[in-house]
């Protein structure tokens, strides 16, 4: 069953790199994926990303009971945790929500009524117009959602580590200016890239395979955005296994 | 002219189309006709390359469909324009943007000869001026002349029309057996109709293929279909009291 699957998943992905019928329209439906990728989930990776910069710099400062460490580590700690794991990781798995379960839907409600067989019988091919979009708007969008998530993170830190009282201004700001690695930054990079692709794959995969009607397709979305949590967190420990 | 040949399909263990062979001329409306699982929908899929027969070939005007690869088929399915049973709009588009998608996607015409194109198949569908509509907010009668106009704007050589009829009025069903009827006539298009409405069969049927249990059981006019002594045929052309009395 898993190997049909897979199997299923990698001739989809071979039918999506065709070449595309006219580059004029897919570039226009990459402009539009890209907006509601991107600008679409705006929204959501701010305030996500502004608590878990503010959460991680008081429970570092509770854990911090040693004089002898400084106080300006908690400001090292949120840029390196909010650069390695929590930007990316957690904003995969919120976009895979949000946007996992409106590719699987959208294409999932195409397929069972019958609008890629319209597209098909046209003489298009259905996966690259319907897919290849999508991916490039993630692949692309993502990773920018990743380096606005790192910016509000480490500054949703500074506020609540001025606020609370937990570390100063002047500690925080020194924590997260010294002894950065820029290779944490490639790694992110990378997982962000990753995470896109698996995202947008899996829920076209998802999506593009549903057959029956509404029940279904809410089930393909279901399925989608689970298997894409569960592929996420398995890459992220691949990646970091690899590169760290 | 589309020519099948010995056409067979199953899924699983069940046997849904078994050894159908037909010639289907242009400029006549050519009718598939037969009770619900009789196969008629998956024969039309088989056709058009949606589903792959297990056997038999489909031939265009002499183009092995069934042997070709993804380009070839590409190349034939331009020659194509299909109706569904659900119309099959592409929703996140008004009207005229769902008959431009084809023209824009596979020629090179000017924007503006493309919408007179677009508007010329909106005025030959009746729906001049509902350019700027949404699939949503058309009626059902509405969509299925939409797929029409989307299905002619390619000027297609083949038209299959997967049961046009169903969820509409008797009124409107006669209209769109009408346009579609006109439009096969007008272009000498080679159009094959999947339907189990008996007005359809009567009012448009110039050949008719039963199809019973996934076999073809009878093939025919509608001039003689009311005189078929075949019992399954007849059994469904008169299971409605109006038929059973219209025969009497």
């Amino acid at each position: 069953m898993f190997f049909q699957s897979f199997g299923k998943y990698i001739l989809l992905l071979k039918a999506v790199f065709r070449r595309p019928e006219k580059w004029s329209i897919y570039r226009k439906e990459i402009l539009k994926e890209m907006v509601a990728i991107g600008v679409g989930s705006l929204g959501i990776i701010t305030i996500i990303s502004v608590f878990l910069g503010a959460v991680t710099t008081v429970q570092t400062a509770f854990q911090l009971v040693s004089n002898l460490v400084p106080r300006s580590v908690i400001g090292t700690i949120v840029r390196d945790s909010s650069i390695l794991e929590l930007s990316p990781t957690i904003s995969a798995i919120v976009l895979a929500g949000k946007v996992g379960s409106s590719v699987a839907s959208q294409i999932g409600t195409m397929r069972v009524t019958e609008q890629i067989d319209a597209l098909e019988i046209m003489g298009i091919n259905s996966p690259g117009y319907l897919i290849l979009p999508k991916i490039v708007g993630a692949v692309t969008m993502i990773p920018l959602l990743v380096i606005i998530s790192i910016a509000l993170s480490i500054t949703g830190g500074y506020f609540a580590g001025s606020l609370s009282g937990a570390v100063t201004a002047q500690d925080y700001v020194y924590g997260i200016t010294t002894d950065f690695i820029p290779f944490t930054f490639t790694v992110c990079m990378v997982k962000s890239v990753m995470f896109a692709f698996i995202i947008t794959t899996i829920s076209a995969y998802q999506g593009y395979y549903t057959s029956g009607g509404a029940l279904e397709v809410g089930i393909s979305s279901t399925r989608a955005v689970v298997i894409s949590c569960i592929m996420i967190l398995c890459a992220d420990y691949v990646i970091a296994q690899l590169l760290l | 002219m589309i020519e099948i040949k010995n056409i067979h399909k199953a899924f699983g263990d069940h046997q849904v189309i078994n050894g159908v062979s037909a010639t289907f001329h242009p400029g006549i409306t050519n009718l598939i006709i037969g009770g619900s699982g009789s196969g008629k929908t998956v024969l039309l899929k088989c056709m058009v390359g949606l589903h792959e027969p297990d056997k038999g070939n489909v031939v265009y005007d002499g183009r092995n469909f069934t042997r070709m690869n993804f380009e070839e088929r590409i190349a034939i399915r331009k020659e194509i324009g299909m109706l569904f049973q659900g119309s099959a709009l592409f929703d996140s588009m008004t009207v005229e943007e769902n008959i431009l998608f084809p023209l824009n996607m596979f020629t090179k015409q000017s924007a503006q000869e493309k919408l007179e194109r677009a508007n010329f198949c909106l005025e030959r569908v009746n729906l001049a001026g509902k350019n700027h509509l949404f699939p949503s907010e058309l009626s059902g009668g509405m969509k299925k002349r939409v797929g029409i106009a989307r299905a002619i704007a390619m000027n297609p050589k083949y038209l299959f029309c997967d049961e046009p009829n169903s969820g509409l009025d008797p009124r409107t069903s006669i209209v769109i057996d009408e346009l579609i009827a006109e439009i096969t006539d007008e272009y000498q298009i080679t159009t094959i109709v999947v339907t189990h409405d008996m007005n359809s069969v009567m009012g448009i049927g110039e050949k008719i293929l039963y199809l019973y249990e996934g076999k073809k059981w009878w093939e025919g006019s509608n001039d003689e279909i009311i005189t078929t002594k075949n019992q399954e045929l007849n059994d469904f052309i008169f299971a409605s009291k109006f038929m059973k009395a219209l025969k009497k």
